[in-house]
């Protein structure tokens, strides 16, 4: 129900307003504490022994040596693992630590405990582990096809899924088709993993202050794993330094809990840059070959796909990720008829899992250069071939689930296309060499470089699926005028402390919120991923301030004779509708507190069937991107010139927070299209380092043009959809397409390499 | 690498001259300054001087405190975050940042006010390229950097009116 109308003069502090960051003072001074800041007295470091090979057979660990450095005060290897050896965020296959195999280069073996980094890196050093190498499995068609020996107990193949709907002969007169591949992107969060782990007294139990994702899913897997109750496992969100999907599997969690249990001191864990790249999950690698079937209008009959995900090592979310992008294949168009075969597969390469976009990204760039490959075949403008199939409210997925969101496809594309083209010319006005492609080389001439302009359109779900009971909690006292509240909601970046404010400021009516600390004290939030928090915390948040709320009604309607049913909060006032009194909200709670706890759970989904059927989703969000890229063709060079953008948003509950997610996506789609990409060679990892990982710099990133549709969405507790992952979802497929326009080749990789631009 | 010793050095951080005690000589200006001073505003997200997380300004100049070792700084004036104005009372830059919207995970961010702070010391109205060039050894993985760039027109503005 949405009863608080947004206006452009919103009172400050309230929803619709761009209220500033709670946390913001404290971070431009260097005094908000991140995870890796935290340390404790007596404090010991923790530091972690890695494979070095992808695959291999454990013959022998001595860590003997380990214990000759001086300041060592712990060892530990699987044999130290007091409960179950494996934990995993859908299946539990990952081990604490290796004991007979390890499967991807950089899988933790062992672990130390010491009074210095320094005496920690000797101390691993020291360790020897002798292996017998394996030839690894580095091919995920060879998973696929079964030629390559299990190289887990449970298999090389994640999950199988295939969709199957309608008419499965038709076949069109144009038909269109591509093979696609994404490369592998990480996630590259700026505050590196990083936690501390206090005992409690006589190894009773743990706090474990970390940087997550999700802190009651982490104590779940960690207390599995230490053979501790969840109570005794107490978690802490410690400052987070960025997220996007990284964080929501165990990385370090485990392992610390154990140094800091085996040696009854306070240990601190830090990975460096290049241990990060190791130490959590990546965005899948897939190939996806795509055959449209569309009559001469350009209107689609039939959609036949193929997606292979490379999971790399452990499952993680692997079956997700294969969900969400094969049911995600006929993009933001109808389509009454599919045939769509999916893999998720085990290999010896990196583990992947969740990030932002989770198997959408990879769906999207393949069935976008479809649509272009289709307008050209049907002599359409790429636009007009999109409005023709565009999806509305009422159609069906090719899973056959109805789209109940509000789909404003049309719309989007129709504002996108109204937005004027960037003015400046190759180079700019001024012909300043920084704005040619290849910027401070200074190499690009500008007589060679051709400038393209590209478009993508994207649906993507919101929120849980496949049957998953998603919820989210929070607690609010309101008491003399100021409201307390309370969640576990993993605050990453995104903004959500500053939303819970405005949240609790225009339900109550107060001008103070006081946010408690974020912890496991209060019921689960789930994780800070699939663009959910706005809806399942907000809601929740919401929840509870309503629930406060009709409490000081029904107290205020008792006192002064009223019935509650008239009363509204008006300002910092509840006011009688009928009666006209006024009175303060800090009046109305003077000496008294209203303590109140609500769960948001969004609509049940399901799993899907055989056949690749059923609502498996509950909601969706979509997004136009438009991009603008100067290309030197004999260099091989790019300049993404602008990024223009059209969301579905539902309603902008804070414009600013929501220009810094739309701006900050559309840097990680761009940085997957020409330059993110983990090279592994035949499972080893060639670019662990931010020299050689390349990451979009202010001299890369492009001007970003935002046009916000706000057509509040009925089912979101406050009208508006998340709108963390669309703009990093089509903006790839946008500035591809815009390089395919200026050089007219094909282009059917990501991240597009200079080689592919002058001898693809 | 060195055995522990009882070394002793003292920097000069923030106007205030600090002793360093049993120090391990390799140890960087960042890793000094964070765990042996408990100044943590500093942050390290790559330790190779790719990121910029880890400015601070040596004699005045800008530099990446991960590649500077620490005991080599003797004699020299250190600024970090922590010296560029009181808590709890933020410089214009600080202040800029909350108000355009430029901090998201704030990890980026102590590095991003040293070096816009020094971009306009030596360049009080610089063009949308040049802080983007001069900023440009500063990673941002949040913000997409647009709310950043604002950010530093607004001080650039301010200041100019002010004069
Ligand atoms: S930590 Fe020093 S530049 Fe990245
Ligand atoms: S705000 Fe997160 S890295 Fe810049």
């Amino acid at each position: 129900m949405i009863d608080t109308a947004l206006s452009a003069d919103v009172r400050a502090g309230r929803l619709g307003h761009s209220t500033l960051r709670p946390d913001g003072v404290a971070k431009v001074q260097g005094t908000f504490q991140f995870s890796g800041d935290l340390t404790a007295d007596g404090v010991l470091w923790g530091a972690t022994l890695r494979s070095p090979h992808p695959y291999a057979r454990i013959v022998r660990i001595d860590v003997s040596g380990a214990w000759k450095i001086t300041g060592v005060e712990a060892v530990i290897t699987a044999d130290d693992v007091p409960g179950v050896m494996t934990y995993g965020l859908i299946d539990q296959d990952q081990p604490v630590f290796a004991s007979d195999v390890v499967r991807f280069v950089g899988e933790p073996v062992a672990a130390v405990a010491a009074n210095h980094p320094d005496a920690c890196r000797r101390a691993l050093d020291a360790i020897v582990v002798e292996y017998e190498v394996l030839q690894p499995l580095t091919d995920p068609e060879k998973a696929v096809d079964g030629s390559f020996e299990a190289i887990h107990p449970l298999g090389n193949v994640f999950r199988q899924q295939r969709i199957v709907r309608g008419d499965q002969t038709i076949e069109g007169p144009i038909v269109v088709e591509g093979s696609y591949e994404l490369g592998m992107q990480d996630q590259a969060f700026l505050g590196l993993e990083a936690a501390l782990a206090v005992p409690d007294a006589g190894g009773a139990g743990v706090e474990l202050h970390v940087a997550t994702q999700w802190l009651h899913e982490d104590r779940k897997q960690i207390a599995a794993c230490l053979g501790m109750a969840d109570e005794q496992v107490r978690l802490v969100l410690g400052g987070v330094g960025g997220a996007f999907g990284a964080r929501e599997d165990i990385s370090l969690q485990v392992h610390t809990c154990l140094l800091a249990l085996r040696t009854s001191r306070p240990v601190r864990m830090a990975y460096s840059r290049q241990e990060s790249f190791l130490g959590h999950v990546h965005r899948h690698p897939c190939r996806i070959t795509m055959r449209h079937h569309a009559d001469h209008d350009g209107r689609l009959l039939r959609v036949e796909a193929r997606f292979v995900f490379d999971g790399g090592a452990y499952a993680s979310t692997s079956s997700a990720v294969l969900v969400n992008g094969i049911t995600h294949a006929q993009g933001p168009y109808k389509c009454d008829n599919a045939t769509v075969d999916g893999w998720a597969v085990r290999t010896n390469n990196l583990p992947c899992g969740a990030m932002r976009g989770f198997g959408v990204v990879q769906a999207c760039f393949a069935h976008e250069a479809q649509m272009d490959k289709l307008a050209a075949a049907v002599g359409l403008d790429p636009l007009e071939v999109r409005l023709r199939n565009a999806m509305e409210t009422g159609d069906r997925l090719i899973t056959g689930q109805v789209v109940e969101s509000v789909a404003p496809v049309a719309r989007l594309i129709r504002e996108l296309a109204a937005m004027p083209l960037p003015s400046e010319p190759v180079g700019g006005h001024d012909l300043n060499p920084m704005r040619l492609p290849g910027g401070a080389g200074r190499t690009a001439d500008v007589g060679n470089v051709r400038r393209g302009i590209g478009w993508a359109v994207s649906i993507k779900n919101l929120m849980y699926s496949e049957g998953f009971d998603d919820y989210s909690t929070a607690r609010v006292r309101l008491a003399d005028g100021i409201a307390t509240v309370k969640f576990a909601t993993a605050e990453v970046g995104q903004g959500f402390v500053t939303l819970a404010g405005q949240i609790a400021r225009s339900v109550l009516g107060v001008d103070e919120v006081v946010l408690d600390q974020i912890d496991t004290q209060v019921g689960s939030a789930g994780s800070t991923s699939a663009s959910r928090q706005t809806w399942m915390s907000g809601g929740a948040v919401d929840g509870a301030c309503r629930l406060v709320r009709e409490r000081m009604f029904e107290r205020v309607a008792t006192l002064h004779g009223l019935d509650p049913l008239g009363l509204v909060i008006e300002g910092t006032e509840v006011v009688d509708t009928v009666s006209g009194l006024r009175l303060e909200v800090s009046e109305a709670t003077a000496g008294i507190e209203f303590d109140e706890t609500f769960e948001h759970h969004h609509r049940p989904t399901e799993d899907l069937d055989e056949f690749g059927q059923g609502n498996c989703h509950t909601a969706f969000a979509f997004a136009a991107h438009r991009a603008v890229v100067d290309v030197d063709p004999e260099l091989g060079l790019v300049k993404v010139v602008e990024v223009a953008t059209v969301q579905d948003i539902g309603r902008a509950l804070n414009p600013l927070s929501i220009t810094g997610q739309i701006e900050g996506g559309i840097a990680q789609g761009v940085g997957l299209a020409v330059m993110e990409e983990i090279i592994q060679l035949n499972g080893h990892v060639k670019n662990a380092s931010f020299t050689d990982y390349l990451l979009p710099t202010f001299l890369d990133m492009p001007d970003v043009v935002i046009g916000l549709v706000e057509e509040p969405e009925p089912q979101a507790p406050l009208g508006a959809k998340g709108v963390g992952e669309p703009p990093t979802v089509s903006s790839t497929p946008a500035v591809v397409a815009a390089i395919r326009d200026a050089i007219g080749k094909d282009l059917t990789r990501v991240p597009v390499r200079p080689t592919d631009i002058v001898f693809g | 690498m060195s055995e522990p010793s009882n070394l002793v050095y003292t920097l000069h951080v923030n106007g205030h001259a600090s002793d360093v005690r049993d120090a391990w000589l390799g140890e960087s200006l960042l890793y000094v300054l964070r765990e042996r001073l408990g100044l943590m505003g500093s942050k390290g997200a790559c330790e190779q001087g790719e990121c910029g997380s880890c400015s601070v300004l040596v004699d005045g100049e800008l530099v990446c405190s991960c590649l500077v070792l620490a005991a080599g700084a003797v004699g020299q004036q250190i600024i970090t975050i922590e010296g560029v104005a009181p808590a709890g009372a933020p410089s214009d830059v600080q202040q800029a940042f909350v108000d355009a919207g430029a901090v998201q995970c704030g990890f980026c961010t102590p590095g991003l006010i040293m070096a816009t702070h020094s971009l306009l010391e030596r360049s009080p109205e610089p063009t949308e390229y040049e802080i983007r060039e001069e900023l440009s050894g500063n990673i941002c993985r949040c913000t997409g950097y647009g709310r950043i760039i604002e950010a530093v027109q607004r001080v650039a503005v301010a200041r100019r009116g002010a004069q």
